[in-house]
């Protein structure tokens, strides 16, 4: 509401000029927190390693749990790491650009939010950008190691278009995340104080997509195809980029439709928070 | 300073104190509903998760560690119940603290005629008390009933069970006073406490049952402080650990609070001492 005020004397800017002056405000801000940051080196080193070492245990689970079988759900360990590789990488890069976003219900209660409305830049771009930390580095990057490992170690026939599907998939899948990570927080500006339900889709999507479909019930697995759509994100790319069958039996389209569900998810996040905005009643300061 | 408060300390801080100190804790974190309901969905979302996973490695190794498939299951929804009641992430009276030293309020609790130390750990065991309530009957719930679960019939395991949290909660508390205690010298604490979440994360049985852990690295976790904060009250709900095992599950839970209830002591006698030196 505010930021379209003060825009008022001038033209309408079209949706690109926008984009660019949200990417732009994002960037200015992302860059003031990380200087800050910065002034606390120590802290900022041991929060970093403490950070790809959280993101490591989950893979290190995994890799215990196969010193006790050879397959988990018929999938082997290399299979695994590039679910996990995939899921983690598109998580861990939605969380480092847009995952300040969850603070949005304390940006409500305490009425910083007003002041970011007041100011001539896109709010979602501010939200998203405050508190920014490179510290969210670690889990993008260690996903990337375990991706990497996994792509040399597993049996595909490599074809050009299993290899194009990867950084598809990688591009698709974190913008799937970052939507979420939007839409979610978005739901705070009505239930302010159910910040972590957002996890279950978030963290909660990220830790089902690390392990084979063949894993869960049918029902769970529809459900992030026809849902929240998960599936997109890695387990239908991959079910192509590794052969194996769809345990649900479902057209070979959808093994190719990431970019499809990737679009129609920010364009849902987007108008959720234009709704939540349009609902908020400011905090009266 | 602290000669001074000594005699005061003593007189006052009866047990009544305490009891009032934690029943105001219970009811404070009473208040927050909407966050209380989003926790629980959180932690029963993640129990259908991690209970599949489980369900998939007892299918691929049934018997594996000792667990029965049910017993398996069961563990995963306890420790989901028992991750915010014992805070395996940290937090509770832990942001307290920090958020009182970077206000410098640190100093008027200091002074108190009551037990710092005390004091803390009674607001833990009030919140620990809401969150087993709160947070953790309604996930079990849920769990028994998509899942085939292992819960005891007897009272008597329920109430070794409930002993042992409580020990839970005290050797939890001990390690996190000693973590905030770091920021005296540190200034910023948050790195340390995030080591602290992952060290607790892994060797306390949450991810995985450190009956799983590889040889050395599964003797070392079973060893360590962290194994009292999940895989003990979890094993002695599934009756993993009966008769003599349960016995010695919970003197090892009592040494290691005792043992870092004397440490975090040592650490805040030191502590004190440099912010009297700072503040002259």
């Amino acid at each position: 509401m505010a930021e379209q005020t003060l825009l008022l004397p001038a033209e309408r800017p079209s949706p690109w000029t926008r984009l660019r002056g949200a990417v732009h405000a994002w960037w200015l801000m992302a860059g003031m927190w990380t200087r800050s940051s910065m002034s606390y080196r120590t802290s900022f080193t041991l929060m970093l390693a403490a950070n790809l070492a959280t993101t490591s245990l989950d893979f290190a689970v995994v890799v215990l749990m196969f010193r006790h079988t050879d397959t988990l759900g018929g999938w082997t360990l290399p299979e695994l790491g590039f679910l996990y590789g995939t899921s983690a990488f598109a998580l861990g890069t939605a969380n480092l650009f847009v995952g300040s976003v969850d603070a949005l219900g304390t940006r409500i209660r305490t009425g910083t939010l007003d002041t970011m409305l007041v100011r001539p830049a896109p709010a979602l771009a501010q939200v998203c950008a405050e508190r920014f930390s490179l510290r969210r580095l670690g889990r993008p990057v260690q996903a990337a190691a375990v991706l990497g490992w996994s792509l040399t170690t597993v049996h595909v026939h490599w074809t050009a278009d299993r290899i194009l599907l990867v950084p598809v998939l990688l591009a698709c899948g974190s913008l799937i995340f970052a939507s979420l990570f939007v839409g979610g927080a978005t739901l705070q500006f009505w239930w302010g104080e159910a910040g972590e339900l957002q996890h279950s889709l978030t963290y909660g999507g990220a830790t089902v997509l690390q392990y084979p479909p063949t894993v869960f019930a049918k029902e769970l697995v529809a459900g992030t195809v026809f849902g929240i759509p998960l599936a997109f994100v890695n387990w239908l790319p991959a079910l192509h980029i590794l052969g194996r069958p769809d345990p649900l039996g479902l057209p070979t389209a959808f093994q190719y439709a990431s970019p499809v569900a990737a679009v129609l998810c920010v364009l849902a996040a987007g108008l959720l928070w234009r709704a939540g905005l349009r609902a908020y009643q400011g905090a009266g300061s | 300073m602290v000669n001074a408060v000594v005699p005061e300390r003593r007189e006052g801080g009866g047990p009544a104190v305490y009891r009032a100190v934690a029943a105001g804790a219970f009811r404070r974190y009473a208040t927050y509903r909407a966050a209380t309901a989003a926790g629980t969905v959180t932690n029963t979302v993640f129990g259908f998760i991690l209970a599949y996973t489980f369900l998939a490695l007892w299918h691929a190794r049934p018997g594996l560690g000792g667990y029965d498939t049910a017993q398996a299951v069961t563990y995963i929804w306890i420790s989901q119940a028992l991750l915010v009641t014992v805070a395996v992430w940290g937090g509770g009276f832990q942001d307290d603290v920090q958020e009182r030293m970077r206000t410098g309020d640190i100093a008027v609790d200091l002074h108190r005629p009551v037990d710092f130390q005390g004091w803390w750990l009674a607001t833990d065991l009030g919140r620990a008390a809401f969150h087993l309530l709160a947070r953790g009957t309604l996930p079990t719930l849920a769990g028994a009933l998509a899942f085939d679960l292992s819960l005891p019939r007897s009272p008597l395991v329920w109430a070794a069970f409930l002993l042992s949290v409580l020990l839970a909660v005290t050797v939890s508390f001990g390690l996190r006073f000693l973590v905030v205690l770091t920021g005296f010298w540190l200034h910023d604490s948050e790195g340390v406490r995030a080591v602290a979440v992952v060290v607790a994360m892994f060797f306390s049985g949450m991810l995985l049952p450190i009956t799983l852990f590889p040889g050395r690295l599964g003797s070392l976790a079973a060893a360590l402080p962290w194994a009292a904060l999940i895989q003990i009250p979890a094993d002695i709900l599934v009756r993993h650990r009966t008769g003599t095992a349960l016995a010695t599950g919970l003197a090892f839970q009592l040494a290691w609070a005792a043992a870092l209830f004397a440490a975090g002591r040592l650490a805040l006698a030191l502590a004190v001492r440099k912010v009297v030196v700072q503040g002259g």
